[in-house]
């Protein structure tokens, strides 16, 4: 204590910067609890926050009068009154970027109030943000950064109004903006000739306003996913695109074709990155310095040696996705024989990859980090062995559902994969010997075994043996696993923050009190283990402080019990999924005192009582979304919906039918729902 | 009987250019060969077709022949009012016989084209003339022969009548139109003949025309006025009969202020992609202004009640009898069932000095009878529709109104320095264009707007006034111009005979005939006037 006070401010906030808050939310808390001089420190450092409770906004505004970056994403309601503390607060001069995603309260009484000194803003989602509301976004002259994801309400007047008035403009996202036209776009490439980033996707526009687009001097990026306006007639008549262009992600343009694509990326001679997901075909004359090419969601492109071949011009391409088409193997031939060095190569669900077309990009390419052949049916373990082979240093590999690859291809990636950090082996041929190759991965963070009925707990004591670094863990109905697997990856993982143990019947307690060592485990999903009760939730929640994702549905016999615990330790909890537990009005309530809650699904749940579900709700402060079964409609007071979408709380109603369980305490609920249905009616 | 000689006639071009005609000699008139060439003057062109038109415009309405009818000199060419003698034995249905004389129309049209290339040949002729005659006494043995079958079984069955109607009238299409062809191949030798050898040939042709309506009121009754002027553009000859003119033409005074009203012409009627036909290639068609102004133009043959459209009329007709309800008088008349090639209808202005007058210099004619309608009304009339909402715009056209309307005081696209558009890409246009204006974004929410918002109020206010000061402007212009080109009519209707009429502007085309002409009605031409209606239905069906 005497000591650090001896450490003067600057020292203590280069210490203070270590503490980040995405590893241990709870270090700078803990921090600036100690003293008061901690606790002024700690203000006077932060720049950042994000808040959950608008009500606090005006105390957090008060503390910490430097703050620069201020998220209102989470919070369930943000409306004008609170903008307008904002702007109020003397304090806050410094501040440089909000987010104010989802606020569908703002309108432009609250916008009006925005400092005109602000360099971020973001907006997406606010779906009822009107064109006067966004108009006023025009007065933060300097404007840098502006997200308007899903903004359907805004039309091109509104972006008129941000083109002219935000001239400094350098990355706009108009993502969604359905009602935003080619006169908005054209007038914001014309005005805003700083852009470097521009996004597009599924906005209406056509070939018309592309050509102010890409006269842009300094663009970089442009995202083009979804845009059916666009086709290659249109594309013709553009003239000498933009040299600076990096990005160009034309995934889903189902009407663009490899002439368009070369009109386009004429002049660019500076791409990185190309995306064509999902679209046309994709022919010849692609142009040169592509670093990147993703190629991912073209519905229907025939990737054929014209395309490739016009590949052969892009020699500093480094990323190159072609989700979603359709490749020839010669097409896979020449990738091979390309003069570039690819880093990643995205080929999920291409059909048409073969062994042969695989080996020879493998071949070429040996600086390859990550490659993804999910679904690439006709991979066998050649195509693995040539890959481990010559790309020793390989970090990802993605090859969930590649059937015909053998059980002896894991032992090829155990041992001459060194560097993998991610591996999806979802749905293939893996058995406990090839988990134990695989365990050689020593610096495995994410291992996903979704499916894979033949592993047991003899290879995940390989995997807790040896890969410490595993962070995320994927079990999918991986059926014979049992509780003495799972103690042995609790105990060797460490640091795991996220494991997936949905449908493995055989997972009891023991496995949760094992898991409950893991102090960082943030999401859990178990749905499905009808083996597991309150007992084993409790142990989570007091060991697994940070928890903030529970899937606990079809859990049968996690009751009322089980939830008393979480609020009390789990305080991060943020969603949950409650379906089919015999969890009651009590368990319920006691969730509802977790004040991070957002997300709750609810269906047919045994016990629960409208009113019950309603003091819950009421009590509940902080929640965003709510799933409930469609009985419950009828049966919550009309007022009382009305109340929690004031605050901000969307409902989605259900109609799935109960889908009865082998256990037998499942039928309560519809025999509860009905009765009361009966009282309503009388 | 008269009938069924206009019948074949009807399909002739009535080469109406007025400078040809004017240029043509009577002498050209007398001889047999001129059949092609025969002109049609208009009945409004003199004080008596107008008296008689006028006289019997009601007769007129009610007339049952629905065909076109022209000018024939009778003696000319027996054969052929042979033929139409039996055509009007045979064709009882009137919509086939429109139906074919559409046909012929367009076969004729092309006829005259070919002619106009080819140098006449008495000979060809000759053996035309001989194949006529033996085509027409086949049909004749023919309806002879039906004839007899009607006398000896009177509960004919209609089916094979109707079977013989339509091989006659098959026969006779081909016979018109060989026929016309034919004479076609006169027309050009006969127009550089008389360009050449007769530059005086304008005041006779002027006193042999108008006179001609006058001799012929009883036919005119039955052959309802005449409305069209069908007249084969010839740039060449137009030209040519412009400098040929004796008396100067009073149009080319009248130009100026017609061409300063065109700017205010609309899209339609001007035509937004000016065609740049070659002249020659389309046909010109002139109608008067009573036609282009009558609500009704097809009327019932039996009842009088009229129509806009032929195919109204063609309903209506069926309470009329059986004989209404058959498939081919139902059917709509269709202009090329053959696949000969068919000259293109284009449409005069009958405002002579309007840009859309065939006799102006840089004359483009209007597409369809629709054009010329709107044009005339556009241009030439009062604007009497007043726009309900903002009081100023004025319109002639109903239809304009109503677009007005729906634009009228809605959807202004503003801009912050207070100029409206009526359209969204012209707001970004122009904000585009100056820096610092940005689109102007209506407040919906208004009540809650703080002061820092730019004062809505004010810029509405403003906005509104510009809004006024354009609108009051543009009404200004408009009111301007139509006092000016009334002014303008005025000043051309100096004419006494235009006074004594009370006809308005519409007529200043025709004023180049001079007084004395329409004194003289001495004239061995039977002059025939085109019905309105068969104008009308002889005309592409545009309107249907």
């Amino acid at each position: 204590m005497n000591r650090m006070e001896m450490l003067n401010e600057e020292l203590i906030f280069t210490i203070l910067d270590y503490l980040h808050e995405d590893e241990d939310p709870l270090a700078l808390k803990s921090f600036s609890l100690t003293c008061k001089s901690f606790c002024t420190l700690e203000s006077r450092h932060r720049r950042s926050a994000k808040l959950l409770c608008p009500d606090l906004l005006a105390a957090v505004l008060r503390r910490y009068n430097r703050l620069s970056h201020l998220d209102l994403s989470l919070c369930p309601r943000v409306d004008d009154a609170l903008l307008t503390t904002l702007t109020l607060s003397s304090f806050l001069s410094s501040l440089r970027s909000l987010k104010l995603t989802r606020c569908r309260f703002v309108t432009r009484l609250g916008m009006a109030d925005l400092r005109p000194n602000l360099v971020e803003l973001d907006l997406s989602n606010a779906t009822e943000l009107t064109d006067s509301a966004a108009s006023a976004i025009s007065r933060a002259k300097n404007l840098r950064k502006l997200w308007l994801v899903r903004c359907k309400l805004v039309s091109d007047m509104a972006i008129g109004c941000i083109a002219v008035g935000c001239s400094e403009l350098r990355s706009i996202s108009l993502k969604w903006c359905l009602r935003v036209t080619d006169l908005g776009v054209g007038l914001l490439a014309l005005k805003c000739t700083q852009l470097r980033y521009l996004d597009l996707s599924y906005v209406p526009i056509t070939e018309k306003c592309l050509n102010s687009v890409l006269q842009l001097a300094y663009l970089e990026d442009l995202i083009l996913v979804g845009c059916l306006g666009i086709d290659d007639d249109g594309l013709a008549s553009l003239k000498e695109s933009c040299g600076t262009m990096r990005t160009l992600d034309l995934s889903n343009c189902q009407n663009i074709s490899h002439i368009g694509l070369s009109n386009m990326t004429r002049g660019a001679g500076y791409l990185h990155q190309l995306t064509l997901s999902y679209g046309a075909a994709v022919g010849t004359h692609l142009y040169p310095a592509f670093f990147n090419l993703c190629f991912s969601c073209f519905l229907k492109l025939t990737v054929t040696v014209d395309v490739v071949k016009c590949l052969q011009n892009f020699s500093m391409l480094q990323c190159l996705k072609l989700d979603g088409c359709d490749v020839t193997s010669s097409a896979l031939k020449m990738i091979g024989n390309w003069c570039g060095s690819l880093r990643e190569l995205s080929l999920i669900k291409c059909s048409g990859v073969t062994d042969e077309g695989i080996s020879a990009i493998a071949k070429r390419h040996t600086g390859l980090r990550k490659l993804g052949i999910t679904c690439c049916r006709k991979i066998t373990s050649f195509a693995i062995d040539c890959v481990t082979r010559s790309c020793t240093s390989l970090t990802c590999l993605k090859m969930e559902a590649c059937s015909l690859v053998s059980k002896e291809a894991f032992s090829l990636i155990g041992h001459r994969c060194q560097f993998l950090e991610e591996l999806d082996v979802t749905d293939d041929d893996l058995d406990d010997q090839g988990l134990k190759y695989i365990s050689r991965c020593s610096r495995l963070f994410s291992l996903k075994l979704g499916i894979c009925l033949n592993i047991t707990d003899e290879g995940l004591i390989h995997v807790g043996m040896h890969c410490s670094r595993l962070k995320e863990l994927d079990l999918y109905r991986a059926m014979r696993v049992t509780d003495v697997g799972i103690s042995a990856v609790a105990q060797g993982c460490g640091i795991l923050e996220s494991i997936n143990m949905a449908y493995c019947d055989k997972i009891t307690d023991a496995s949760l009190i094992s898991l409950s060592k893991c102090g960082k485990l943030k999401a859990l999903e178990m749905r499905g283990c009808p083996r597991i009760t309150s007992v084993g939730l409790a142990a989570i929640a007091a060991g697994c402080r940070q928890l903030a994702i529970l899937d606990i549905k079809k859990c049968h016999k996690i009751d009322n019990s089980g939830m008393i615990p979480l609020p009390q330790y789990s305080q991060n909890l943020k969603q949950i999924n409650l379906s089919y537990c015999s969890v009651t009005d009590v368990g319920l309530l006691a969730l509802a005192s977790i004040s991070r809650l957002q997300n709750m699904t609810i269906l047919h749940l045994c016990g629960l009582s409208p009113n019950g579900l309603a003091a819950a709700l009421l009590a509940c402060g902080g929640l965003k979304k709510v799933k409930l079964h469609t009985s419950f409609k009828a049966l919550l007071h009309p007022s009382l919906l009305e109340h929690m979408e004031s605050r901000g709380c969307v409902f989605q109603w259900r109609d799935k039918p109960f889908q009865p369980q082998a256990t037998p305490c499942a039928g309560g609920g519809f025999v509860q729902k009905r009765t009361s249905n009966v009282i309503e009616q009388v | 009987m008269a009938k069924g000689k206009t019948h074949g006639k009807t399909l002739k071009p009535r080469n109406s250019n007025m400078d040809l005609k004017q240029s043509l000699s009577s002498e050209d008139w007398s001889r047999p060969s001129t059949f092609g060439n025969e002109l049609q003057q208009n009945s409004s062109l003199s004080n008596q077709p107008f008296a008689a038109f006028s006289s019997e415009q009601q007769q007129k309405w009610n007339d049952p022949s629905i065909l076109d009818y022209s000018m024939r000199t009778d003696t000319s060419f027996p054969k052929f009012t042979q033929a139409s003698e039996n055509s009007q034995l045979l064709t009882g249905n009137a919509s086939t016989q429109t139906k074919v004389t559409n046909q012929q129309e367009g076969q004729m049209n092309q006829m005259l084209d070919d002619g106009r290339i080819q140098d006449w040949d008495p000979k060809a002729m000759l053996n035309n003339l001989s194949f006529l005659e033996q085509k027409i006494h086949q049909l004749q043995e023919l309806v002879h022969m039906i004839v007899g079958q009607r006398g000896q079984v009177p509960g004919c069955q209609s089916g094979l009548v109707s079977q013989q109607q339509q091989l006659i009238t098959a026969d006779l299409t081909s016979i018109i139109v060989q026929l016309i062809s034919t004479a076609g191949s006169l027309l050009p030798s006969v127009k550089h003949s008389l360009f050449a050898t007769n530059p005086s040939a304008a005041q006779l042709n002027g006193v042999l025309f108008t006179s001609a309506p006058a001799a012929n009121t009883g036919m005119m009754s039955q052959n309802s006025g005449v409305q069209v002027q069908q007249c084969v553009a010839d740039v060449k000859s137009l030209e040519q009969s412009n400098q040929m003119d004796p008396t100067g033409d009073p149009g080319t005074e009248l130009y100026c202020s017609a061409m300063e009203e065109d700017h205010e012409m609309k899209d339609d009627d001007d035509g937004k992609e000016e065609e740049h036909l070659p002249p020659g290639s389309y046909e010109i068609l002139q109608l008067e202004k009573e036609e282009i102004l009558a609500p009704h133009t097809h009327f019932c043959t039996i009842c009088g009640k009229g129509f806009k459209r032929d195919a109204n009329l063609r309903m209506h007709m069926r309470g009329h009898g059986d004989e209404y309800k058959t498939p081919a008088a139902l059917a709509k008349p269709n202009k090329e069932s053959s696949s000969e090639q068919v000259l293109l209808k284009r449409y005069s202005c009958p405002f002579v000095g309007c840009k859309r007058n065939k006799e102006h210099k840089k004359f483009q004619p209007l597409k369809t009878i629709l054009c010329v309608k709107n044009h005339y009304k556009r241009t030439h009339c009062d604007k009497s529709y007043i726009c309900s909402r903002c009081h100023t715009k004025k319109f002639s056209v109903i239809a304009d109104l109503k677009t007005h309307e729906k634009h009228c005081g809605r959807d202004k696209w503003l801009c912050s320095c207070g100029t409206t558009f009526s359209r969204k890409d012209k707001l970004f246009g122009h904000i585009a264009l100056f820096q610092g204006h940005t689109p102007a974004i209506p407040m919906e929410d208004n009540k809650g707007t703080s002061g820092t918002s730019s004062n809505p109020a004010e810029n509405s206010e403003a906005t509104n006034k510009a809004a006024n000061v354009e609108f009051s402007f543009g009404s200004n212009a408009a009111d301007g111009n139509g006092i000016q080109s009334l002014i303008d009519v005025k000043g051309n209707v100096e004419d006494p005979y235009f006074s004594l009429l009370n006809y308005d502007c519409s007529l200043s085309g025709l004023q180049d005939f001079s007084q004395a002409s329409f004194d003289d009605s001495s004239s061995s031409f039977s002059f025939l006037i085109s019905g309105e209606k068969n104008g009308m239905q002889s005309i592409p069906n545009d309107i249907d």
